[in-house]
Parts: C-alpha cells; sequence; structure tokens
C-alpha cells in the first residue's frame, strides 16, 4: 500500500502540476514564483484543518462542527482583543487553541463516553456551536478598525520570503506529520480506523483515541479561527460556513479513506492544495462567480470517482483476504 | 433409485443414472491460493450427495461457483447435458440452483415474507409488489416446513432455529431443481436437526437433486446416499456411501497419517500458572474453574455456543466476568481490559483474524508491534527500527512469506496472515497464550506447521489454552481437555481418558 499510496501522491502532485501550467497559459503569471507562494497562503488555513479533519476521519470518524468552532472561537477572540486590546497577541491564541480545544473535546466525550456516532455528534455542534457564537455576538459584526494592529498584522507579516501564517501552515504539517508517524497516539489512530476490533484486541483504547483525535481537530480549528479572523479583518456568525465540507474534501481528495485507517498528512496537504489551486485559478480565467461553486463542485466530484477507483484496485487486496477464510470454511 | 454400486474413486458406475447437474474439471485459482483444481461431480435427482471435506478443502469455493459468485478459472458445468454459465447469482438461480448457506444472510428488521421473496417479490398488474401473495406463498413455503411462523412477524422476533427454517423457505421460494445445503445443521440442535431431514426427505420425493455439505458422518450416513470427498481443493473419491466404511472416508477426508497432522511433542508439565475460580459471565458462562499449568496445552472443546470463546475473551478483558477469582503464578489477578491482560502476560490470538485480529491496510511490522508499542518506543516515541527488528524475528521464527515487511497485512494469504496473527501476540513474550480455532480455515499444510509450532511454545514453557471445534486436533494436541457445554464446564479429561466418543458426549449432554 505504501508503494500504491506514493504514486497516488505523485499522480496528485502531476495533476496539480498539470492543472498550473494549464491555467497559466491563460492567465499568463499564474505559474510565478510569487503566485503560487500566494496559492499556498490562500491554503494554509484549509491544511490546518484538513490535517485535523484526517486525523479525525483516520479513527472511523468525522468532524463536521470545525467550521462552526472556528466560527464561534473566531468571534470570541476577536471581541477579547477588540475589549482588551492591551492585552498580548501570545495569549488570544493560547486562548483560541485553548477554546477550541476544549469545543473539540466535548465532541470526543460526546463521541467516546455517549457512544453516539460522530456524525450525528457533530452534525449537532455545528448548530449549536453557530448558534453560541449568535449568542455571544449578538448577531454583530467585530471590524477591522476595532482590532489591534498586531492582531492583524502579525500574520501577514513576511518571514524569510514567506508570510507568518504559511510559515505556520507548515510547521503545523511538520507537526501533524510527526505525531501521526512518530507517537503511539498516530499508530493508536490508524489502528482504530484500520480495524477497530483488533486495536481493542491490541489493548489500545479506540475511545480515549477518537477522543484525543476530536480533541486535537478542535483545538486546530482555534487556531485557524484566529488565523482567518485576521486574514479577514472581520469576525461574524457566518464566517467559514460550509467549510467543513471544503476540509472533508481535501480529505478524500488526498486519498484518505472515510472507512477510516488509511491516509497520509501528504495526501491531506495535496487535498488541499488541489482545491486551493482551483479556487484560485477559475476568478483568474474568467470564469463568472456564478458558475465557480458548481465548477469546483464538479472537480471534488471528478476527484471522488478517481479515488473510488483507485480503493478498488485496493479492494481487490481485500478480496482476497476475503477469499481465502471463504475457500477453506 | 438405489442402484447398488461398489465404492470406487471412479465416475463411470455413477454414469449409468443421468445427473442433473454435472461439473466438469473445475478449477478455481486465488493469489497464492488454488481452492480448487480441476473438480468433477455429479448430482442426481431425487438423491443427496455429501460433500465432505476438512476446512480448507474447498467446499465453500465449490458453493461459490454453484450460486454464481466465482467465476472457474477452468472447467464446464452442465445442467441436464447443456453447458452452461453463471455469470452472476441471478443466472444461478433461474437455472434452478438455490443455495441454504451456512451462515443465513437474512435481513432482522424485515417480515419472514419479505425476507422470502427479496428480489423476486411476485407484483400485481400495476407493477407493485403483491402483498397478498408474498404472505400466501409465505404461508404455503413455511407449512411444507411443518412450521406455522406467521409471514408478517418481523425476522429479528424468531429463534435462531426459525430464521434457518426462514432461509429454506427463501431457498425454495424460487423454481429450484438444485438445492445447495452449506452446513445447514452447524446451529441446530437434534431436534430441529430430525425436523431439516424430514424436510430433506421431502425435497428428495419431489425429486430434487440435493448438495449436503457436512462434516459430521453419523449425519451424513442417515441422510446422503452418494459422497464426494475433498482435499486441498481436489475431488479425491466419491461413491454410494451404502456400501463405504466411514474409515474409507476417513482416509480419503485427511489422506495423511494422524501423527503427521499433530505433531505433539511430549513436555514436562510444570507448575501450575493460570487458575481460574468460578469465573461467572450473566449469560455467557457459569461457574467455570481450571487450573493450567507450565508447558500444558488444555483443550478446550464443546459446541457452537457453548460459550467457549466468551469465556477466553472475558479472561482477556475484552468482556467482563461478573464474578470469579483470577490468579497468575500464585498472584491474584485482575483483568479489566486487553491492556491489563497484555501486560499481565495473558494473549489471546482470535479466531476471526480478518475481523479481530489484523489492521489490514496497515504493514506487516505495524500490525505485529502494535500490542507492543511500550517495548519498542523510546520515551513515548516510536522507533520504527525496532518495531522492524522485532517483526523480523517472530517473522524469521513462524517462516512468514512477504515481500518486505513494510506491505499491508491485507496482501498475505491466509495462512500468512494467521502467523502475522501469532507472531505479534508472541512478540509480547506472554505467559499464557489463548488460542481460538488456530487453524480454521487454513490449508492442511499450513496447519501441520501451526500446530508443530504450538508443540515447541509449549516446550518452551509457555501455557496453552487452545479452543477449537475439531475434535482431532483436540485429540492430537490437548495434554487436557475442558468440555464446555451450554456455559458449564460439562467435565475435564487428562490425556490418557481422552477419546473422541468421550469428548462428543460430554459436549452433547447425550450419555
Amino acid at each position: 500500500m505504501n508503494r500504491f499510496l506514493k504514486n497516488r501522491e505523485i499522480l496528485l502532485v502531476v495533476i496539480i502540476a498539470i492543472m498550473v501550467a494549464g491555467f497559466s497559459t491563460r492567465a499568463p503569471g499564474f505559474a510565478s514564483p510569487g503566485n503560487l507562494a500566494n496559492i499556498f497562503n490562500d491554503t494554509s488555513i484549509l491544511i490546518i484543518l484538513a490535517l485535523g479533519q484526517m486525523t479525525v476521519i483516520l479513527t472511523k470518524s468525522i468532524d463536521l462542527s470545525v467550521a462552526a468552532n472556528l466560527a464561534f472561537t473566531g468571534m470570541a477572540v476577536a471581541m477579547t482583543n477588540a475589549a482588551y486590546p492591551d492585552l498580548p497577541l501570545a495569549l488570544l491564541i493560547v486562548m483560541a487553541i485553548g477554546i477550541g480545544a476544549f469545543l473539540g473535546a466535548i465532541n470526543g466525550f460526546l463521541v467516546w463516553a455517549l457512544q453516539i456516532p460522530p456524525i450525528v455528534v457533530t452534525l449537532g455542534t455545528l448548530t449549536i456551536y453557530r448558534g453560541m457564537a449568535f449568542v455571544l455576538s449578538g448577531g454583530g459584526w467585530v471590524n477591522a478598525h476595532q482590532m489591534t494592529p498586531s492582531f492583524l498584522n502579525i500574520p501577514r507579516t513576511p518571514v524569510l520570503g514567506l508570510p507568518i501564517l504559511s510559515w505556520i501552515a507548515i510547521v503545523i504539517v511538520l507537526g501533524a506529520w510527526f505525531v501521526l508517524t512518530r507517537l503511539p497516539f498516530g499508530r493508536a489512530a490508524y489502528a482504530s480506523g484500520g480495524n477497530p476490533t483488533a486495536a481493542v484486541y491490541a489493548g489500545i483504547d479506540i475511545g480515549w483515541t477518537r477522543f484525543l483525535a476530536f480533541v486535537l481537530s478542535g483545538a486546530l480549528a482555534g487556531l485557524s479561527s484566529y488565523l482567518w479572523v485576521s486574514r479577514y479583518a472581520v469576525a461574524y456568525v457566518d464566517i467559514a460556513a460550509g467549510f467543513e465540507l471544503d476540509t472533508v474534501a481535501a480529505c478524500v481528495i488526498g486519498g484518505i479513506s472515510i472507512a477510516g485507517g488509511i491516509g497520509s498528512v501528504a495526501g491531506a496537504v495535496l487535498g488541499s492544495l488541489f482545491l486551493g489551486v482551483i479556487k484560485n485559478a477559475l476568478p483568474v480565467i474568467g470564469i463568472s462567480p456564478f458558475a465557480q461553486m458548481a465548477i469546483s463542485g464538479i472537480v471534488i466530484v471528478l476527484a471522488v470517482v478517481f479515488n473510488a477507483r483507485a480503493e478498488k484496485k485496493a479492494g481487490r487486496i481485500i478480496l482476497r483476504d476475503r477469499a481465502a477464510p471463504e475457500v477453506s470454511a | 433409485m438405489m442402484n447398488a454400486v461398489a465404492p470406487t474413486n471412479d465416475l463411470a458406475p455413477l454414469a449409468a443414472e443421468t445427473p442433473i447437474l454435472e461439473m466438469r474439471g473445475i478449477s478455481q485459482i486465488f493469489p497464492g491460493v488454488k481452492a480448487l483444481d480441476g473438480v468433477s461431480i455429479r448430482l442426481y435427482p431425487g438423491q443427496v450427495t455429501a460433500l465432505i471435506g476438512e476446512n480448507g478443502a474447498g467446499k465453500s469455493t465449490l458453493v461459490k461457483i454453484l450460486t454464481g459468485i466465482y467465476r472457474p478459472n477452468e472447467g464446464e458445468i452442465l445442467i441436464d447435458d447443456q453447458p452452461i454459465s453463471f455469470p452472476s447469482a441471478q443466472a444461478a438461480i433461474d437455472a434452478g440452483v438455490t443455495a441454504i448457506h451456512q451462515e443465513t444472510v437474512l435481513f432482522d428488521e424485515l417480515t419472514v415474507g419479505e425476507n422470502i421473496f427479496l428480489g423476486h417479490a411476485p407484483r400485481t398488474r400495476f407493477g407493485t409488489i403483491d402483498w397478498r401473495q408474498i404472505n400466501s406463498r409465505s404461508k404455503a413455503l413455511m407449512h411444507q416446513l411443518e412450521s406455522e411462523i406467521d409471514p408478517t412477524i418481523r425476522l429479528r422476533d424468531l429463534s435462531i432455529a426459525q430464521r434457518h427454517l426462514v432461509a429454506i423457505a427463501r431457498a425454495l421460494s424460487v423454481e429450484a431443481r438444485i438445492v445447495i445445503m452449506d452446513e445447514p445443521t452447524a446451529a441446530l440442535s437434534r431436534k430441529e436437526i430430525d425436523d431439516l431431514f424430514r424436510i430433506v426427505e421431502g425435497l428428495k420425493r419431489q425429486g430434487k437433486a440435493i448438495l449436503f455439505i457436512s462434516h459430521k458422518f453419523d449425519e451424513v450416513y442417515e441422510i446422503a446416499e452418494n459422497f464426494v470427498v475433498f482435499r486441498d481443493g481436489r475431488a479425491v473419491g466419491q461413491g454410494k456411501l451404502k456400501t463405504t466404511p466411514q474409515d474409507e472416508i476417513v482416509r480419503l477426508m485427511v489422506g495423511r497419517d494422524v501423527k503427521d497432522v499433530f505433531p505433539k511433542v511430549t513436555v514436562e508439565i510444570g507448575a501450575p500458572v493460570l487458575a481460574v475460580h468460578g469465573y461467572s459471565h450473566p449469560t455467557e458462562f457459569r461457574d467455570i474453574s481450571f487450573e493450567l499449568r507450565r508447558g500444558e496445552i488444555l483443550g478446550v472443546y464443546g459446541l457452537i455456543g457453548a460459550g467457549r470463546s466468551e469465556l477466553c475473551q472475558s479472561l482477556f478483558g475484552i468482556t467482563r466476568p461478573s464474578t470469579g477469582r483470577l490468579t497468575l503464578e500464585g498472584q491474584p489477578i485482575e483483568i479489566r481490559s486487553s491492556s491489563d491482560a497484555i501486560r499481565a502476560g495473558i494473549v489471546y490470538v482470535p479466531e476471526e483474524r480478518g475481523r479481530h485480529g489484523l489492521a489490514l491496510p496497515m504493514p506487516i511490522f505495524q500490525n505485529m508491534s502494535l500490542p507492543s508499542l511500550k517495548k519498542t518506543s523510546r520515551s513515548g516515541f516510536l522507533k520504527a527500527a525496532n518495531e522492524l527488528a522485532l517483526a523480523r524475528k517472530y517473522a524469521e521464527r513462524l517462516d512468514l512469506r512477504a515481500a518486505a515487511l513494510s506491505v499491508p497485512v491485507g496482501t498475505l494469504s491466509g495462512g500468512n496472515q494467521q502467523k502475522v496473527v501469532i507472531g505479534k501476540w508472541l512478540a509480547t513474550r506472554p505467559k499464557v497464550i489463548i488460542l481460538d480455532e488456530p487453524t480454521k480455515g487454513i490449508d492442511i499444510g499450513s496447519k501441520a506447521a501451526v500446530h508443530g509450532f504450538i508443540s515447541e511454545l509449549a516446550a518452551e514453557g509457555l501455557s496453552i489454552i487452545m479452543v477449537s471445534s475439531e475434535l482431532p486436533e483436540i485429540l492430537g494436541m490437548s495434554d487436557r481437555v475442558m468440555v464446555m457445554r451450554e456455559g458449564l464446564a460439562a467435565g475435564v479429561f487428562e490425556r490418557e481418558r481422552l477419546s473422541a466418543e468421550v469428548l462428543v458426549r460430554a459436549a452433547t449432554g447425550n450419555q
């Protein structure tokens, strides 16, 4: 599978490269290093959220509440910044991560202790968190002029040619890779999704593993909330509405199996970049904004179809496994 | 109908009658396994043909070919001397082949009638489902099976035996001339088996050809006229049961000396390691006590549903017993989860390796190291090199055949997967290893290897609990045998007193 996965990731790189090359024939400069860095920066938040989503999906769960978590936490952070401009930014970021992790822990707790299916839990908390954002803000907005300059400017400050936002995404990517491949938690996540029963038999607490995955996903949503509010310089109830589906799409395109247990950090990153390139290219090559959503949707469906076909190839291996006991029974 | 024909491995004498269905030179190849190798069989109207063979002999593969699930790589199928192929399950049904499966595939939430006619429901002239016909025909079918189950009740409200009747009714609801029964008696009591046999006699009188798969000889002799013996994917003998003694069939089935398959090594039995006192579970087993000594192989025998696996799972902390004490090497221990058991040195190699044993998408070495991650990690970080070293050690020891230790376990054959499961548990360096049906579903060559290995482990001083439904395995490998019946320990027998008869009597309660 490793070789196969690598092939798939190389394939994604090739497809993204072809797309970039194709778009640059219509829009000169699309493939320039500056524009590519821009696209990466634009996609940074999606990458961070997709990595959290991926960890949850690996354990055979799903987190539909990430965007609502982001909206609530973003509102809380922006309002705090507006009300107490003297608070240091580091504290605000810690607060964002903490609130996000707490909301993620609520999801995780409901899934773990009450054994409610993750899709039901997070569909519920999706509405609750957004509702809480409304209650918190009373439906109001926090606008750029209410935010402190450092709150707004630090993520866009360039360091070594890339904005800090991009660097944060890169650090998170490396961190996620480390957690998933070098820590027992990562192995437990793969095992819990790959075969929950076998994981239990091997002494892994899959409930706890899922709980941690949700906390991680929530914490990343919290971090993203600050990045989002700062980037768009506004906080209101509906920010990132529907963005949870983009994170799921990025994972699926990147070859993370919705059934759990299969996927890599590189896949999630490439899946996000794939979406990022399309979103950036469509306006540039002059496609009407009305058609853009439909076209992104079509591309996502195509990617999923392609994925399903690829999984079928892997399915043959599963079939062989099935055939073996059947031969014998 | 019953021509007296001498027992023979030759097809010719049987050719005197006209078969409804004939399979000629059928081969089925899976990656790494030749499940069937040039098999020929014939089924005759009004007769039952018993298909006999050990696990892994290819019986179920044959059934899957006849029901259109697999397409054979070689050979042909003839019905009434006309060559035919089954490109789909529907094609097999259309050709008049129907099967009653070992594990019945029915829907709990649907009614009896819906289950019977699912996929071929009668229609009204407007094209909608004709419920009146479904219910009346279901009733008639159930009546034919001497059962008065109401077709409108949901399947989940029925007992196992009643569900079985529904499965049979479903098989008979299509116009079938050939009925395949794949171990139909496995989950039935003696009385239910008698009922089933009456149904089979009825089918015979209607001139249907029946393929009856079982490895219970008494049943086979009771109900069948002809037999075919499969071994390692080949048909090694067929003929008339009336004139073939049971010994002959056993010889054909096993095909080698029992000694070769069960290389039992005499081991010095040491001090008690594990003692179980009064273990009980609310529903599955009651008041089980036994002692396991160093180097001992304790066989646990019983019928399906006797509570054997449940007992072992609770010793491993998967399910919790309601009462009972456990001592390991004289120290009382409590096992609340599988990680407690692993830490204490008790491990469990589950029966269904696909479902319980392995994460198929994960590489071999990661599967092997999964319960030993604490040992292979350094200050909380995974060390791939340590994991690989661990995996390599046990792969060599178990003679695991794989392209690389980094390939997913799902790419291995059944026998090699079993080796990964065993290796992964040995790597935890246990004191007690519980093997649940250790050779179920693997071919006879791998079986001998697994048995040899079990003996080796015992010789090294491990204590082994071996749950098995296969009498020869229990008889060949155990130092002592505990027989379970309906959740109770029906007796513990020393090796000297072991015989098939004693164990079966204890397991079934027929004194």
